[in-house]
């Protein structure tokens, strides 16, 4: 028989870190998430799988899309339980806030995700910058993938700028590479020690 | 060393596709684009004419279907890819080409159906279809994807079918595994092996198009090469003429069944996963394929004695892999994104040896791991 077979002894355990993109459909989630793929398969040699989900609309409605990068190949595709969320308005705050680990980072557009679901929040205001500073809204997704760039540490930027550059339509380089810096410099001030830890957080308490 | 210098690809599972059917040779592409498979027509269309091939876009899939039974005739490996609805309308010219042994490959894309059903949407309810979409006894084979990897090989593979035994080849896809990028290293089309058709070397006047050598294969002569056939969806004899003679169409019939069933050690391919111990064990294909991997490593971890046999080969049905493991192992989960299309399959060759448990999903929804790691563990016997 044509079979290919692995033993028992081969188990292992493949280490998984988990990224969701979420907003609605149109803010450019989907792209975000292939650059970042991009990134982290192509430029940095790491297992990648992108996925998403998203309804028959072209605009509106509920998109997702996820990056699993691992050093191993990836079995399952999808997210199993995320180590970062990015919610780009308040439904899908709402909606995947749950399927973050406890340790995990939530980050939101700070305009357009007003109600927070815990106080472990990372809070940018994308949509604003790239409409104020860079000139149009639409880029607002590559603010965001800046930050989530830099804040998940599973990719290299260079590599990440990169894989933008060759992604992006011919004339809007300089527009995209901007965002994604502006992005970047956002998510460098803040620092993580200072977030407070989940409540559901197993870890022990400091005494 | 080329291999480390090459930067890997990321791809959708559809692209890869795409070019498997290229380094595989496929240089005629005829079809209509359908969510989820539109991404082979679209990329075929700046592919094929670039490397001298034949894209076109059909007025519809029956139309789609003929012409690639007709480029194939012509000499030309040629593929077509749809979803639920299209898979429908080929089915009747994927009947002549059955009939007629034209090579060529047909990708399902399976979404959520029926009719139009749930287009963005994964499901795994073609498959039964695929195995007897088209009407009357017929062999076919059947492949199944489950990665972006896989959709490169299973293509080739489904193509080096395609022309060994003079057989359509449907691969089955499904929204996940179609839509889901992966960074994969694509060989080198030199190191890839891709078979073609055997030619006659006869003179014309000698050549039985449809006499079969010791296979059951017969040589194909391409229209134009000065090799006269008829061609014909009727029942036929060796020089192609239409007959209904009972020993010929039982002759006609068994060297269908015989080339195929003489294949199966090539044909029938599955992935084993910690078979070697196991108690339990899983069967799964296409995506939910990934799932079940992730479940059954987890429950491992836990201590549970559990296997995974993932089929690429759905039709014909790989029992002689399957049957010993049945023997082996005190229950089977079979999980579908359907209502139990190839547990039945499994429940065939089972005849009650061991305890089969579906788990089926008829939601839209993909298969989780987590789902099925919970139900593995509700299969554990009792000490």
């Amino acid at each position: 028989m044509n079979t290919a077979s692995m033993k028992t002894e081969q188990l292992e355990t493949p280490d998984r870190y988990e990224i969701r993109f979420s907003g609605s459909g149109g803010q450019g989630l989907i792209t975000a998430a292939v650059v970042f793929a991009e990134a982290a398969g192509v430029y940095d040699g790491h297992q990648v799988c992108q996925t998403q989900s998203y309804g028959p609309e072209a605009r509106g409605g509920k998109s997702k899309a996820e990056v699993v990068i691992s050093s191993q190949p990836i079995d399952y595709p999808k997210a199993i339980e995320l180590d970062m969320l990015l919610a780009m308005n308040q439904a899908a705050c709402d909606a995947y806030f749950f399927d973050l680990k406890s340790n995990g980072l939530l980050v939101v557009d700070s305009d357009l995700v007003e109600q927070h679901p815990t106080s472990r929040i990372i809070s940018i205001p994308f949509t604003a910058i790239a409409k104020e500073e860079i000139g149009r809204e639409l880029v607002a997704n590559m603010v965001a993938l800046g930050a989530i760039g830099y804040l998940s540490g599973q990719v290299n930027l260079d590599n990440l700028e990169k894989a933008l550059l060759a992604r992006v339509p011919k004339g809007t380089e300089k527009m995209n590479s901007k965002a994604l810096g502006r992005g970047i410099e956002e998510a460098a001030k803040i620092d993580l020690d200072l977030l407070p830890r989940s409540a559901m957080s197993d870890e022990d308490d400091e005494v | 060393m080329s291999e480390q210098n090459k930067k890997p690809l990321l791809l959708q599972g559809n692209e890869a596709i795409v070019h498997g059917a290229l380094v595989a040779g496929c240089r005629f592409f005829a079809g209509y684009p359908i969510t989820p498979a539109s991404e082979i027509a679209e990329m075929l269309s700046v592919e094929l004419p670039a490397v001298g091939g034949t894209f076109i876009q059909m007025e519809d899939e029956i139309a789609g279907m003929g012409a690639i039974v007709g480029a194939s005739l012509a000499g030309t490996k040629a593929m077509t890819a749809t979803s639920g609805p299209g898979f429908s309308l080929i089915q009747e010219n994927l009947g002549y080409a059955c009939v007629a042994e034209v090579p060529c490959v047909i990708v399902n894309v399976m979404r959520g159906g029926p009719s139009t059903g749930l287009p963005t949407s994964p499901a795994q309810g073609d498959v039964q279809m695929a195995r007897w979409g088209t009407h009357g006894d017929h062999p076919i084979v059947v492949l199944a994807v489950s990665t972006v990897m896989d959709s490169f090989t299973i293509t080739v593979k489904a193509f080096n079918i395609a022309e060994k035994y003079r057989v359509p080849v449907i691969i089955l896809s499904d929204e996940v595994v179609a839509h889901t990028r992966e960074a994969v290293q694509l060989p080198d089309a030199k190191e890839v092996k891709v078979l073609n058709r055997i030619r006659p070397s006869v003179p014309p006047d000698w050549y039985k198009p449809y006499e079969g050598d010791a296979r059951g294969v017969s040589p194909m002569a391409s229209f134009g090469d000065g090799y006269r056939h008829h061609v014909t969806g009727l029942i036929h004899d060796e020089m192609g003429y239409p007959t209904q003679n009972p020993q010929e169409v039982e002759k006609f019939h068994k060297r269908l069944s015989r080339k195929i069933t003489h294949g199966f050690s090539e044909i029938q391919m599955t992935n084993s996963y910690y078979m070697d111990d196991a108690e339990l064990f899983v069967i799964a294909y296409g995506s939910v394929a990934r799932s079940a991997l992730r479940a059954v490593q987890d429950a491992r971890k836990n201590g549970v004695k559990v296997g995974l046999l993932q089929l690429i080969t759905l039709f014909p049905f790989p029992r002689r892999t399957i049957t010993p493991l049945l023997k082996q192992c005190k229950a089977v989960l079979v999980p579908e994104m359907n209502s139990g299309q190839i547990s039945r399959e499994v429940q065939r060759v089972n005849q009650g040896r061991c305890t089969v448990v579906k788990h089926n999903r008829i939601d839209g929804k993909f298969i989780t791991s987590w789902e099925l790691y919970h139900r593995i563990n509700k299969m554990i016997p009792p000490a």
